[in-house]
């Protein structure tokens, strides 16, 4: 393969901060997120010649937001893959660059899933946005009352039953990410909590808790990716892509072990591009919707075996100062979902290795390379997976 | 039975049209490829592991275990909402395919991995039978 290591950076971003915002639309929040993105860069519109997106409820996402920007990119990307959406997205910016068809890149998002009043986790059909079901998969599964919580907890309890894995190890994610969020000032929640406050909150899909769910928000932002002649020329020092691995896991005819998720072939393919092994790897971004995503995920990454995964989290090693500190903004759990969140794994990661946080708790220290997965879809049936490594000089 | 169902219906297409059908006469069926020697689920138009077209209907014993499962609690969709807490499972058949059903006609409590389950249907409407699963009695 052709070494593109390197061959783009992620050069500006900007989190629209709103948790809660029923006045603005959701291309509002795009629109205004591209524009700060772009100043954080130091470039302009007149720069911008990819635009990725996606949505779950903006129609023709790429087309719609190209009219409402009054843009007319060259090279456009939709690809909606559920909450990692956007961890393809750069991967598919990079390949872009790499290939000399397009300089600047957009990656944009916005939600306004909680002054909408949607059911993301426990809307079953609702969830869709329409009451006919497809004649497959659909229809042999939605008959039953699937949840995405349902299809998480379905495979936290196998976790539990092969591994021993326990509720109490399950809450140390949800500890820990309150931890960040605590130093986070936009975070949703920030009081610090304790394990017995997540295995004390009540069930929402046995053996999932209410706090072993992420929360519910509005907000959106964007993120800018350029070629290495571009970038060096912007405004803060560029962080690099040196790797990038997409998968779907999915039921495979009803026979895939599904206690493997997607990470399990992402992870390899990004490491292989980036040429690091897992302790390069300073900090991570792994997508949190619920607290069994971060243990499968960590385990499926490869920072610990299949069926460890409890232990790993445990004892706040999640922590900054921790063996792997994950999710410092405070992750889904504690400071933002608003539907899809893999944007926000991107921006957090981007602020670590610009070394934003330098004197506070919430930098991990000498930050060089982190690491970012989005999980979209539902563990226990079909899912994305998106790994990318990023470095800065 | 039932008059009025208020739980989500299957669409029905010619590829799962025969599922369908066997469902009404109570029979549980699922595919098997002559090609490649593989049973798949969900029912569809080719072969999913050798792409083949030689997918020919199987009676499945109807029996299996619980391979996962979750009590749901909270659910917002009418016909699930009044019905928590219930157990949504993945059960895997006899046959080595896993399939989406509900655990029925028992104590949710009392369902675990691994516990022998065997199909039962129910009538949603003339058109449309749906296969459950209740412990092996």
């Amino acid at each position: 393969m052709v070494d593109l290591r390197r061959a783009a950076a992620i050069v500006g971003i900007h989190e629209h901060v709103t948790r809660y915002s029923p006045d603005k639309s959701e291309l509002q929040i795009q629109g205004e997120s591209v524009i700060n993105a772009l100043n954080d860069a130091g470039l302009t519109k007149d720069d911008v010649d990819g635009l990725f997106t996606a949505s779950s409820s903006i129609r023709n996402s790429g087309m719609n937001l190209a009219d409402y920007l009054n843009l007319y990119p060259s090279y456009v990307d939709n690809t909606t893959v559920g909450g990692g959406s956007f961890e393809f997205h750069l991967s598919h910016a990079l390949t872009a660059i790499a290939a000399g068809r397009i300089n600047v890149a957009v990656i944009t998002y916005s939600s306004l899933a909680r002054s909408g009043g949607v059911s993301v986790g426990t809307g079953g059909v609702g969830r869709f946005g329409h009451p006919v079901l497809d004649p497959s998969p659909d229809s042999f599964e939605e008959l039953y009352g699937l949840t995405t919580v349902g299809l998480y907890a379905m495979i936290a309890r196998r976790h539990m039953h092969l591994y021993g894995t326990t509720s109490e190890q399950l809450a140390e994610v949800s500890v820990a990410m309150r931890h960040h969020a605590s130093m986070n000032p936009e975070a949703l929640f920030r009081d610090p909590i304790t394990v017995e406050d997540v295995v004390n909150s009540r069930v929402i899909s046995d053996p999932l808790h209410l706090m072993d769910c992420c929360v519910i928000t509005d907000g959106g932002g964007a993120v800018v990716v350029a070629s290495p002649e571009v970038a060096r020329n912007c405004r803060h020092t560029p962080v690099w892509v040196l790797g990038a691995g997409e998968a779907i896991a999915h039921q495979g005819a009803g026979k895939r072990d599904l206690i493997y998720i997607a990470a399990h072939q992402s992870s390899p393919r990004a490491f292989e591009m980036a040429g690091v092994t897992h302790d390069d790897i300073d900090m991570a971004m792994v997508y949190d919707s619920f607290t069994i995503t971060v243990v499968e995920t960590l385990e499926d990454l490869g920072f610990c075996k299949k069926g460890e995964g409890g232990e790993f989290v445990s004892g706040g090693r999640l922590q900054v100062g921790g063996a792997l500190p994950i999710n410092t903004d405070g992750g889904g759990l504690s400071s933002n979902h608003p539907g899809m969140r893999g944007i926000f794994l991107l921006l957090e990661a981007t602020r670590q290795l610009r070394h934003q946080f330098d004197g506070t708790g919430r930098q991990v220290p000498d930050c060089k390379i982190a690491l970012a997965h989005g999980t979209g879809g539902a563990l226990g049936s079909r899912h994305s997976g998106g790994t990318v490594i990023l470095a800065r000089d | 039975m039932t008059t009025t169902w208020n739980k989500p219906l299957p669409s029905i297409a010619g590829e799962t049209k025969p599922f369908w059908d066997s469902c009404r006469r109570g029979q549980l069926v699922i595919q098997y490829c002559e090609d490649c020697d593989e049973y798949q689920w969900y029912p569809r138009g080719i072969c999913a592991d050798c792409w083949g077209e030689n997918v020919r209907w199987v009676q499945s014993s109807g029996r299996g275990t619980v391979w996962t499962y979750t009590v749901t609690q909270q659910n917002r969709t009418t016909g699930f909402a009044e019905m928590v807490p219930y157990v949504l499972a993945l059960v895997e058949l006899e046959e080595g395919v896993r399939m989406f059903t509900n655990i029925v006609e028992c104590n949710p409590r009392d369902v675990h991995i691994g516990m022998a389950v065997e199909v039962t249907f129910q009538t949603a409407t003339p058109q449309i039978t749906i296969p459950y699963f209740k412990p092996a009695g």
